[in-house]
């Protein structure tokens, strides 16, 4: 079903139904993820990619033409880069241990310290928020300030621009040709 | 969209329970999945829900836009004064064991306070910027 729709986003050409076959992609992305057992990122990829960004792309469509402008030039060499690189990247995932495997490299390290120790030491049962909120602080603050650097970025961008475009439409409305 | 009723009705009823639902995240997010990142995320969808069905204008009377822009900054300032605070009590940045005299109570407090801080800026920074895109006029190429 996510090729399906993958290949769907592709082979269109009307924007409004690529945003909403996206919005259906994070949805099934998100069921594959609660298979996983990784509920907090399965909650996270369908409230901001189901949700938010699939509001955020139709409000840019609004601002924007709904239909995709006919490609100038072949696809063969974008096409093959992207099967080159897809095909590194299976190479690469050959080498990987098997999943779920138990005594992998990652497993070994500091994961073991976290389980056992993590409830007595911070008291919060749910361990992705421990590590997240707690071990790995720094991590958590570090995307934290990556998010309000978007958003000021953002703001910086558009604000100015929109102050600009207002004040032009009050003096020179008429002006304009 | 201010004259469909069944909009207007099923929003209004549905709006607190999304909001009810985002702080069951937020501080059920110890126990169960969840936490700042998407308790804040529900908390601006709600909002946006809203707007769609409102208007921005209502919204944006509803939640004024100087107070989302102090979210944005807000919620670094509380993580990272957490930070600073376990500085000031003699432990390391981000300490949160020294926030209490419990080491594990400290932690849920210290926990509790960088969650709350995740939560005010995520949301911040997804309402400013749904309020940015969506406060724009259509382009250059629908006025020809």
């Amino acid at each position: 079903m996510m090729v399906a729709t993958a290949l769907a986003i592709a082979r269109l050409r009307n924007l409004f139904a690529v945003v909403v076959l996206g919005s259906l992609y994070s949805f099934l992305m998100a069921t594959v993820l609660v298979v996983l057992d990784a509920v907090d990122v399965a909650m996270t990829e369908a409230s901001v990619g189901a949700g938010i960004s699939t509001v955020l792309l139709l409000g840019t469509l609004y601002l924007t033409k709904s239909e995709e402008a006919q490609p100038t030039h072949r696809p063969l060499l974008p096409l093959l880069v992207a099967l080159v690189t897809g095909g590194l990247l299976v190479y690469g995932m050959l080498g990987l241990p098997e999943f779920g495997e138990a005594d992998s490299v990652i497993h070994r390290h500091v994961v073991p310290r976290y389980l056992e120790q993590g409830v007595t030491e911070t008291g919060v049962p749910n361990i992705v928020t421990a590590v997240l909120a707690s071990y790995r602080g720094y991590d958590t603050l570090g995307e934290t300030t990556v998010i309000f650097t978007a958003g000021v970025g953002v703001i910086l961008l558009l604000r100015r621009w929109r102050r600009d475009a207002t004040g032009k439409d009050d003096d020179a409305e008429g002006g304009r040709p | 969209m201010r004259s469909q009723v069944v909009l207007r009705v099923v929003a209004k009823l549905l709006i607190p329970f999304i909001l009810v639902f985002a702080l069951y995240v937020q501080f059920h997010g110890d126990y169960g999945p969840g936490g700042g990142f998407q308790a804040g995320v529900i908390i601006a969808a709600a909002v946006i829900f809203y707007a769609l069905i409102f208007g921005l204008p209502t919204a944006k009377r509803l939640v004024p836009e100087w107070l989302v822009e102090t979210m944005v900054a807000l919620g670094v300032l509380i993580y990272a004064g957490v930070g600073v605070e376990g500085l000031l009590l003699g432990g390391n940045f981000l300490d949160y064991f020294v926030l209490s005299h419990n080491p594990v109570s400290g932690q849920h407090i210290g926990i509790f306070l960088v969650e709350v801080g995740v939560c005010i800026t995520v949301s911040g920074v997804m309402l400013m910027i749904f309020y940015l895109f969506a406060g724009r006029k259509r382009g250059w190429h629908s006025e020809r």
